[in-house]
Formats: structure tokens, sequence, C-alpha cells
């Protein structure tokens, strides 16, 4: 339930008007001793869909993790008014966070079926009408171990673990990585109908997904978020893109610096 | 900078180098001097019982010290370290009995073998780390004490042990009378041996193993070979285990199965940890406490008033290893970083290569977990 | 033929009470990462129990060998829930200090172990059908062997069913997967921690109570001397893996058997040898996933 009291605390720079369902501020993480985020401020807005973007290796995964309580870190993450830092990951998620991760990160030993079944959480619908009219083909092969899924499949999985239960925001982070052109624009429409049950917040590097999908964007560089506003105005502005992420954002949107294996091949 | 801390600061530095120094020609002199410790010491310094008693606390430290090698600096939880230093007793024997040799022949002998020895096994234990290293080695230790007690050709004396050949022995080295030698011998050894643990941590070996143990990963990336250094200081560590193993035959007369067994290997481990993972103070501290400790508590068990407690607490209070392995558990629980890391707490200074919170923080480190979870660990 | 006969069904019940204890192990050790080296203890203690009930309640009667079993997997079970509860959780993700927090436990608790039921083995006995023996294919087999066999695999479908069934196995199956991935979906996987030691407690327990009347006798060091074999059969079987643990526990049984048998006593020796054989052919041990 979001609340619609404004609670008239100063919004980040550009960000949407009303509540950020999710507001993180100075959140800083650390991997094996390494300090991978510093010091992030975002909002996400508690309607549609909150791009987070950045170059390669930026920390927006950990970025991620971090608001999961998945990796140790330290500062202010608040859901809906209530403070999750000091919560664990499980406690965190149990309180309305659905979460995609980045390499889908299907349980490969147990069945389709199974895998949904350990998402079902305690306190929440489970909305398996939702997931099978998104996922049809996930009902069909309910009883195949998830290992040997193709990777669009996985991924289908991965969404349908988050949309299952009634969520506050949904995280995904790269739900398109890797998949084919068709896939792609399958999991766009997906997450589209999935924005209008519960904000988003997207990593995602497929410009052309991000342009029909969001309306808010944080950018993040050296593990800092730098800028932040409607993603439409961050898209257009060619200058900005290139010089934050290294793209064009004109052109079919795909990252230039060819590394980030978006190019269109599904990861076996 | 003000010139006066630098007055301090380098007063501290003659002050940490001093002392060790007076240390060890206090400890040179004890057994001319007649010191009582009651409660510590069984007796007066000069006496045979209490050398005895400190040249084995000395030995001990020193094997703690390789053992340090091992976990504090490679970050290597071994479960085998016994196997080298019962390797040392008992090959020191058989080849000076077997092949008629005189001691220090002998010895280069047993300490060339134990090189070939360590160099590989260590290449085989290696090729796991973390955890599965900790079994494979105790796997291969508890083969060589099923050897040492089996007793194949009769040489290593099975479960009676084997006694030390003395006809090989320089007489200065042998007898009761003697023990003030063997006292200096188990000194000189504990001296040689901190040298060596330091030598090859602050070299380029000891430099990359450190930096393994913090990130494997980046070692890699720069190109150089985890493995190979961590080999060099799994054969350090096992090559003063097999010095030290030598030292124990003359200071005990005699070698005992016990000296291979992996309940060995893990009072080794009591004493590093208790002492404070990553320091070699610690592992010394941690050592002689282990051994005095262990012979008060063989004394307690066996006091009158114990025998007529109630059995709730006779039992406990007689068994000295239960009395340890609480007190190792309540260390591990309550006071990371051991002895070392409480007094550096205390003093409430970090010093240079080695914080306070160090001990945990090393155990941490070497924890595989991290890079092998895809998502991460969860921490509360 | 007798013999090898022989030698097969007293590997195969070597090879069960192996299984007894490596299954716990390497669950454990699949799920949390803790190598538990208070293991051995679950199982002494699940021995020396049973033994105590059995004598009270008759050691020759079946009452008072099945009692023996229920106490000895009662006593493992609630042993192994209060170690993780009390001092493993304590130390929720720090893997290093839990194992060595597991090897203080196990060293303590063997010389308490000393103080109470002294150092010197303790010779059993049970139903008078179970020390003797049955003929098989020109063999006379020890009945206690069936029993062993019979228990372990009664554990083991046991096992499998849990995991396989209910949704706590699937906790545990999807945790030894990827532990992160089951907490980023909301579940406390702590209690599956809790839940695999009591499992691992239950299974020692009983492997306690089989070892006493395979081996005919007990003692503090039953347990510790077992574990050390339980650890190469999870090593050689690929930590985490049950089915690993089952097939390895056979292998080394009966390689141990056979050694012993046919190359003149040396099947520990021949035990380890075939564990440096897989480290340097497969790491990883035979089922195990990660190299
Ligand atoms: N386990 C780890 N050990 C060391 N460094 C790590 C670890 N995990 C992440 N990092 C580092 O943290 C930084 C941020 O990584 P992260 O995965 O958050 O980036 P990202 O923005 O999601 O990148 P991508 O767009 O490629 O997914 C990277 O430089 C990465 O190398
Ligand atoms: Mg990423």
């Amino acid at each position: 339930m979001t609340s619609t009291q404004p609670r008239g605390d100063v919004a980040v720079d550009g960000a949407p008007a009303g509540d950020p369902v999710l507001r993180v501020r100075g959140l800083s993480a650390h991997v094996a001793g390494q300090q991978v985020v510093e010091h992030v401020d975002l909002d996400v807005a508690p309607v549609g869909v909150t791009a987070l973007l950045g170059r390669n290796g930026v920390g927006k995964t950990s970025t991620i993790k971090a608001v999961l309580g998945l990796i140790g870190r330290s500062g202010t993450v608040e859901l809906d008014g209530a403070d999750l830092v000091h919560l664990p990951t499980h406690q965190i998620v149990q309180r309305g966070v659905g979460y995609v991760p980045e390499d889908r990160e299907v349980f490969s030993g147990l069945t389709v079926t199974d895998n949904l079944r350990l998402a079902e959480r305690r306190g929440s619908r489970h909305r398996y009408d939702l997931v099978y009219d998104l996922f049809p083909e996930l009902q069909e092969r309910g009883a195949q171990a998830a290992g040997t899924l193709s990777g669009g499949q996985q991924q289908m999985v991965s969404l349908a673990r988050a949309l299952l239960n009634d969520n506050q925001v949904l995280l995904v982070d790269e739900p398109t990585k890797g998949l084919a052109p068709r896939l792609v624009q399958e999991v766009s429409r997906v997450l589209a109908r999935a924005a209008q049950v519960a904000p988003i917040l997207l990593v995602e590097q497929n410009l052309q997904v991000v342009r029909d999908l969001a309306q808010h964007a944080v950018v993040l560089t050296d593990g800092r978020s730098v800028h932040h506003g409607p993603a439409a105005d961050f898209l257009a502005d060619d200058a900005l893109t290139q010089r934050l992420l290294g793209v064009h954002a004109e052109g079919g949107g795909e990252p230039t610096d060819g590394g980030s294996g978006h190019t269109g091949e599904e990861r076996a | 900078m003000s010139t006066s801390t630098d007055a301090s600061a380098g007063r501290r530095a003659w002050v940490g180098r001093l002392l060790p120094l007076g240390l060890v020609v206090l400890l040179a002199c004890l057994p001319l001097l007649d010191l009582n410790l009651p409660g510590v010491l069984p007796g007066p310094t000069y006496t045979p019982g209490t050398l005895h008693l400190l040249a084995l606390a000395m030995v001990m430290a020193a094997l703690a010290l390789s053992y340090h090698l091992l976990l504090g600096v490679a970050g290597l939880l071994s479960f085998g370290h016994a196997l080298y230093f019962g390797f040392g007793a008992y090959l020191l024997g058989i080849v000076m009995t077997e092949l008629e040799l005189a001691l220090v022949p002998s010895v280069v002998v047993v300490l060339l073998a134990g090189a070939v020895f360590s160099t590989l096994l260590g290449a085989i234990s290696l090729r796991v780390t973390g955890i599965p290293f900790a079994m494979v080695t105790l796997a291969f230790a508890q083969a060589g004490s099923v050897l040492v007690r089996r007793d194949p050709g009769r040489v290593t004396g099975g479960e009676e042990g084997m006694r030390l050949p003395t006809e090989h022995v320089p007489d200065a080295l042998v007898g009761v009378a003697d023990t003030r030698n063997l006292y200096w011998l188990a000194l000189a050894a504990l001296v040689l041996a901190f040298g060596l643990t330091t030598w090859v941590q602050r070299s380029r070996a000891g430099h990359v193993a450190e930096a393994v143990r913090e990130n494997e990963l980046r070692v890699r990336v720069l190109g150089m070979r985890p493995f190979l250094v961590k080999l060099a200081i799994f054969v350090a560590a096992s090559v003063i285990a097999i010095g030290m193993g030598m030292v124990h035959l003359l200071l005990n007369s005699g070698a005992v199965p016990h000296i291979v067994s992996a309940e060995f290997t893990i009072s080794l481990l009591l004493m590093v940890v208790i002492g404070g993972v990553g320091s070699r103070w610690g592992a010394v501290g941690g050592a002689v406490l282990y051994v005095l400790l262990n012979q008060r508590l063989t004394v307690l068990a066996q006091a009158e008033w114990v025998h007529d407690l109630p059995a709730v607490l006779r039992i406990p209070l007689s068994e000295p290893m239960f009395i340890l392995g609480t007190l190792f558990v309540l260390v591990v629980m309550f006071l990371p970083g051991g002895l070392a890391g409480t007094v550096t707490r205390l003093r409430g200074r970090r010093r240079s290569g080695g914080g306070p919170e160090e001990g945990a923080a090393r155990l941490e480190e070497m924890d595989d977990d991290e890079q092998d979870q895809t998502v991460g660990a969860a921490r509360p | 033929m007798s013999t090898v006969v022989l030698l097969l069904f007293t590997g195969v019940g070597l090879g069960a009470i192996y299984f007894l204890v490596a299954s716990g192990l390497s669950l454990i050790y699949g799920l949390m990462h803790v190598l538990n080296f208070a293991h051995g203890v679950f199982l002494s203690l699940g021995a020396f129990l049973g033994f105590e009930v059995a004598s009270r309640l008759g050691a020759s009667t079946w009452t008072g060998f099945a009692a023996s079993l229920l106490v000895g997997a009662l006593a493992g079970a609630v042993f192994a829930a209060l170690t993780e509860r009390v001092l493993v959780q304590r130390l929720y993700e720090r893997h290093i200090e839990q194992v060595l927090v597991t090897v203080g436990l196990g060293l303590g608790a063997v010389a308490l172990f000393d103080g109470i039921w002294g150092t010197d083995p303790r010779f059993i006995s049970g139903p008078a059908w179970m020390s003797r023996t049955t003929h098989i294919l020109g063999a006379n087999v020890p009945n206690d062997r069936f029993v062993a066999i019979l228990v372990a695999t009664l554990v083991l479908v046991g096992m499998v069913l849990f995991l396989q069934r209910t949704r706590y196995g699937m906790i545990i199956r999807a945790g030894v997967e990827n532990r992160a991935m089951v907490t980023a979906l909301g579940i406390d996987v702590r209690t599956a921690f809790t839940l695999v030691f009591t499992i691992g407690g239950i299974a020692a327990g009983l492997g306690g109570v089989l070892a006493s009347h395979y081996f005919g006798y007990v003692s503090p060091l039953l347990g510790q001397t077992l574990l050390i074999f339980a650890f190469i059969v999870t090593v050689i079987g690929g930590l985490g893996s049950l089915t690993g643990a089952a097939v390895a526990s056979l292998l080394v049984a009966l390689l141990q058997q056979f050694a012993n048998y046919y190359l003149w006593g040396t099947g520990d020796l021949a035990v380890v040898v075939l564990l440096a054989v897989v480290l340097l052919t497969r790491p990883s041990g035979l089922m195990g996933r990660r190299a």
C-alpha cells in the first residue's frame, strides 16, 4: 500500500513528484572487502518504471543486491517510509520486494513448478492465473528441470517467481540480457503489464526497451548516482547519454562498447 | 608530523627490537637461575622437570609458528600438519638406526626427504582449497597415523612408540642430566623458526600469499600462480615442522603415534587461534599458554580435592581436553582475534601489518563462499 | 568365492555405516559450507545412550535393540539441533569460525565422554540373532550386516522422499544450489540449517548404534574415527551430493575390505590412495558440481 500522504521531504533533483516507493540515500556496499557502491541516492517512483542505467561494471547489480541486503551495505533504504537497512534479506523480500536477478538464477535441479512453489511468499496471494497467462509455456513445462530450459524460458521462470506474489516494488536486473530480439519484445511486453501492478526498478542496457518502458531514469557512474530525471529527456540528449553511458541513444540503442553481450544471440 | 611523535615512534621501534632480544637472553639464562613461579611452573627454573616443560613449550611454539604460516599467512586450514612433525621425529630415528648415520648427517637426510615429501603431498592437496583442502590434509595425515601405528617393517614401534637411538646421538643431548642442553637446543630452534617464519612472511611469496588470501581473483588477473605460492608456503611450513619434530624426538628421547594424529594438529589449531590468527607472537603465546595450561590441568585432574567432588564437577575438571576445548569455543565465539587481537585492542592502536580485528578478518577472507555463491551472502 | 561374498556383505554393511555419517556431513556442507567436526560426537553420543538404554531394557532383546536405535536417533537429533542453534548459528555466515567451533566441541565432548564412560572400549552384544550368521552362496555372513544395510537403506529412502516431496526438502535442495537466491525469495534459510543438522544428527545417531554392533564395542573415539572416513567419503562423492555420498560410501568400504583381505591389511591406505586419485582426476568429486 503506497501512502498518498505527502511527506514533504526534498525530492532528489528531477525525481518524480509523489512519495517514492523506494527511497535510497547514501547507500554504500562492499563485496570481498572492496567498495562497489559508493553513496548512491535514488528514488523509485510509486508508479511505472524507473530505469537504473550506467556503463558495464559501474555497480548497478551491486546497488540492487545492496538494497536487498545480499551484500554488506550501509546507508538508508526505505520501503514506503520504513527503513530496511538493518533487516535480513528474507524479511526485506517478505515486505513485498520482488527480485529478478541478473543471470536468472533459477534452481536448475528443481522443476519449473517447484521453482514457482518455492517463490510463494507467506501472506501474499499467489497469482498463478497471472503467471500462467503471461507464460503459458511454464504450465506446459511444469515437470521439466529448470536447468534444462533454454535461456529465454529460464528468464520466464525468473520473472514468474517475482510476479507470483503481491509486490510493493520489483527489482529487475537486465531481463533481456542475451535474449533474441523476439524474446526481448516479449519480456518488454510482460514488464509493461507488471508495471501496472507494481512499480519497477529496471536495470537495462537495451535503450529501446528503456525507451518503451521507463518514465524515470537514474544514472550511475563510478558507483555513484549522477543523474535523475525523466527517461525520455535523458534519452533524447545524445551528448548526455554518450557521456554517461558511452552509447548513442539514437539509432537502435545498442551499446557501442560491444562487451555487454547484447547482440541478440540467446545464451545457453 | 612533529618531532616529538617521531621520537616516540623511534623509541617504540627500539623497544620493539630490544624486547625480543632481552626475552631471548632471559630465557637463555633461565637454567642458571633459581626462579619460582608457583602455579605456573612445576618447580624452580633450573630443575630438569621445569626445563623440560619449558623446552616442550618452545618446541610447540616453533611448531605453532609453522602452522601460522599455513593458516595466518597462506589462509590454508590444514588438519594434517602433524604428519610433517611426526615425519621429522620418526624418520630421524629410523635413519639413525637403519642407516647407522650420526645425528647431523641424519638431520640433513631427513630435511631433504621432507622437502620432497611435502612438495609431493602439497601439490596433490592444493588441487583443492578451503574446506576440501582441510579434509584432504586430514586424510593424508590419517594414512600416516595408520602407517605409524601398524609399524610395517618394525621401525616405528607401533602403539608403543619409538625409542631414540641414543648410540648415534652426542652424549650432551642425552639423558635427564643434560636437560639444560636440550632446553638450549629448543630455544635455538624457536629463535630459528621465528626468524624463518618472519623471513618467509616478508619474502615475495609471503606477500603474494597475503594478496591471494585477500583476493585470489585479483592475483590471478595479475598473472601470478596462486598454486605455486601456496605450495612454497606449504613446503616451508612443513620443513619447519619436520625440523621441530626432530628436536621433539631428542627432547622426549622418543616418539609416540600421538604426534602424527589429527588430535595433535587440532591442538596446533587451538594454539594458533587462541593466540590470534595472523600474529607470530600470538602463535608463540598461544602455544606456551596451551602447553602450560595443559600441564596444570593434568595436575589438577589428579588433585585430591577434585576426586572428592560430585560427579558433575569431578568429570569435567578431570578432563584437561574438555576444559581446553571449551576455552577454545569461547575464544572463537567471543574473542575474535584471540590473545593478540585482544592485546592490540587494549592498546587501542593499529599496528602496521595487522589491526585489532585482524584475526577475525583473516578467517573471513579464507572463506571461499563469497565467490561461490552467485548472488552473494546475506548478512543480517 | 565364499570369501568374496563375505567381503561384499561386510563391505556393504560398513558402507551403510559410512553413509549414515557421510550423508549428514555432505548435506550440512552443501547447504551451509560448514565442515562439521562435531559430527562424530553425534554418533558416539547415539552409541553410548543407545548402549545405556539397551543394557537397561535387556541388551539381548529386540525391544532393547529397537529402543537403542530410537534413543540413538533422538540423542543425535537433539544434540545436533542444539549444536546448530547454540554454537553454529551465532556465527552466521562466518564459515571458518563455524568449523573451529565444531572442532572445539568435538574435542571437548570426546574428553567428556572419556570422563563419563571411560577410555576403554565397552563391548556390547545385541539380540542373539544379530551375532549369528546366515549362509549365503557358501559364506557365513554375520546378521548385523543386514540390519545395518536395511537401516541405511531406509534412511536413504527417507532422506530422498523428504528432499523431493516436502517444502523444506525443496528449500534444502535449492539452498545447496544457491543459498543466497533462496533468501532472496523471502525464505529464512536458517530454519533449513537447523533442519539439516537435525537430519544429520538422526542419521549419525542411528549410525552410532549400528556401528557399535558392527564393531562390537563403543568408545569415545568411535565417532571421530569413523568421521575421518566419512570426510573421505564426502570428498570422493562430491560435497553436497547425497547420491555421491551413497556411492562413495560403498566404494570406500568395499575397497577397504578387499584391500585389507587381499593386499595385506592395507585397506586404510588404499582409501587414501583412492582419494588422491579422485583429487587428481576430478577435484570436485564423483558427483560434485563445483570444480
Ligand atoms: N565478487 C566480487 N569480487 C570482486 N569484485 C566484484 C565482485 N562483484 C562485483 N565486483 C565489482 O564490482 C563492480 C560493480 O559490479 P556490478 O555487477 O554491480 O556492475 P554492473 O553495473 O551490474 O555491471 P553490468 O552492466 O556488467 O551488469 C565491478 O567493477 C565488479 O568487478
Ligand atoms: Mg549487472
